[in-house]
């Protein structure tokens, strides 16, 4: 019996588009200050790119593949490779089925995880995505139930841990101990994707 | 935000219509993105790709052309293209001699570039180099950080060793001299005003009028330290210092720019370079070479950098040599 079904998984991904086209001014106004300012317009467009490209994918593989090769071909900067080899990672893992076990979905996770550590080369504290992604994660292998709940709260108090960090990566790195003081754009956007999740899976 | 514009979303795409209506000797592929010269490489010369965000004009498309890139990939305004571009123009520019792909070192540039490299090797067995520029002194370079930025060395480079390539030499010997043309240059960059990504709006960030920010990059963003506005003669001591320390220029011939972000007038740039040669004279530096005017720009920011590159009279043979391009024309 699967936990995670392949309709919930398009459903995440259509409310991620939303969200992150609702907030579309507010990331890259966060980016502005730290950044180049243009995370929001980035991630609105590849998410809008990949809801139209999407069609009807008969398993879970084949949606992230489609997911994964359209942010990578249609983003640019860094968010695309990363968030898309997030995706391409998690559907190889996941395989040619239409059903996740909550166990499975984790392993797919975690080696979307491992993919966006081995592209960006950069680890917790060094005010990126992964101050998010990868609480969210142990939260979710740790909860005894729901664990899409605990792992938007944790990908929400990884942002905001964000906050007073000196970026060592990125565009932000170049503004030296001025990139203290702000929300990591990179993690308010994964925080997103954890928001957006729960709402598929609850 | 007032500009010359259609729509945000439509800058970049109106103003591949109007580099293609400009430039007939060129050839635009609209879809991918890609500048490429009108007649394909010839056999036997090593093909010179680079690409990055858009907004930097004339770097890169305006750079290609006969003596410096056969290919240039435009990305969104501030953001680096996508590996399908750079591995379409990668296979587009391959003569059969293999390509280098020049790479500002900004992490999304770094990233697009690496796969694009995996994918064209994978698919079409093209053999691609890479030389990753990182000129700017401003930013502190250790294990723990993203590295220095490449700006204003990437312009000599892309003139250095296109003039190589055109020479024939192959693709080890032309990636060589390109890590030495980065390993010898340093720049340092300050901006009076931010500039406006039209995607955002408005401007990056706010600066009051007594205010400069020193030690910035080529996308708008803030530099490392902001200080008292000063006369051009302090600005120029405070961008020379840092590239004097961190290199020593006067064991031989230097090329020097002094670049403008694109929105300082030319009777600036020269009022600037003026300040900039007086002090490289009085630090024993011999510049040889030079180059003021806009060439590596940062949308409509207010504000210079400077960039010196050791030379020798090999690069200088090179840097002489004969190019045509729409941002750099001389010797045809």
């Amino acid at each position: 019996m699967a936990d995670v079904t392949l309709a919930q998984l398009v459903d995440w991904l259509g409310r991620f588009r939303d969200l992150v086209t609702e907030k579309q001014s507010y990331l890259t106004e966060l980016d502005s200050a730290i950044g180049d300012a243009d995370h929001g317009s980035n991630m609105a467009r590849g998410m809008g790119t990949v809801m139209e490209k999407l069609g009807t994918p008969a398993t879970i593989d084949e949606l992230f593949k489609t997911v994964g090769m359209t942010l990578v071909t249609s983003v640019g900067g860094a968010s695309g490779p990363l968030y898309g080899t997030f995706f391409l990672r998690i559907g190889t893992t996941a395989g040619a089925v239409s059903g996740l076990t909550y166990a499975e979905f984790s392993a797919a996770l975690r080696a979307g995880l491992a993919g966006v550590i081995a592209r960006g080369k950069a680890e917790v504290g060094d005010k990126t995505m992964l101050d998010a992604l990868v609480p969210a994660l142990d939260a979710w292998d740790a909860a005894a139930s729901a664990p899409w709940d605990a792992a938007f709260a944790a990908a929400s108090s990884g942002r905001d841990a964000t906050e007073p960090l000196v970026a060592r990566k990125g565009r932000a790195s170049y503004l030296g101990d001025r990139s203290a003081g702000h929300l990591d754009p990179g993690a308010t956007s994964t925080a997103l994707l954890f928001e957006a999740l729960a709402g598929a899976l609850a | 935000m007032k500009k010359l514009i259609n729509s945000p979303e439509a800058v970049l795409a109106d103003s591949l219509v109007g580099v293609a209506a400009a430039h007939p000797e060129l050839n635009v592929d609209h879809t991918n993105r890609i500048i490429y010269r009108g007649s394909p490489t010839k056999p036997g010369k090593v093909a010179l790709i680079s690409g990055g965000g858009s907004g930097h004009e004339p770097l890169h498309g305006g750079f290609v052309g006969f003596g410096m890139l056969d290919a240039a990939c435009a990305g969104e305004v501030f953001t680096s293209p996508t590996p399908d571009q750079m591995q379409e123009a990668t296979k587009v520019a391959d003569s059969g001699a293999g390509v280098l792909h020049i790479v500002k070192n900004y992490t999304g540039d770094v990233m697009n570039f690496e796969m694009a490299a995996e994918m064209a090797e994978a698919e079409s067995g093209v053999k691609v180099a890479a030389v990753v520029v990182n000129d700017d002194v401003a930013v502190e370079d250790s294990t723990w950080t993203a590295g220095r930025r490449g700006v204003g060395v990437t312009v000599l480079l892309e003139k250095i060793v296109g003039a190589a390539a055109e020479e024939g030499r192959d693709l080890a010997a032309i990636t060589e001299l390109a890590q030495r043309v980065n390993d010898t240059g340093r720049s340092m960059g300050m901006a009076l005003t931010s500039c406006t990504v039209p995607s955002a709006g408005k401007p990056t960030f706010d600066i009051p009028d007594d205010m400069m920010e020193m030690g910035v990059g080529i996308h708008g963003e803030p530099g490392r330290h902001r200080v008292p506005l000063a006369p051009a003669s302090s600005i120029a001591q405070q961008l020379v210092e840092p590239v004097l320390a961190d290199l020593d220029f006067t064991k031989g011939p230097v090329i020097a720019m002094l670049n403008g972000m694109g929105g300082s007038p030319l009777i600036e740039l020269y009022l600037m370079y003026g300040e900039v040669a007086k002090l490289l004279e009085r630090a024993g530096v011999q510049v040889a070479r030079n180059l003021v005017g806009n060439y590596i720009t940062s949308l409509d920011m207010a504000g210079c950098s400077i960039t010196l590159l050791q030379a020798d009279d090999d690069l200088l043979k090179l840097w002489d040599a004969p190019v045509n391009t729409p941002g750099l024309r001389w010797g045809v």
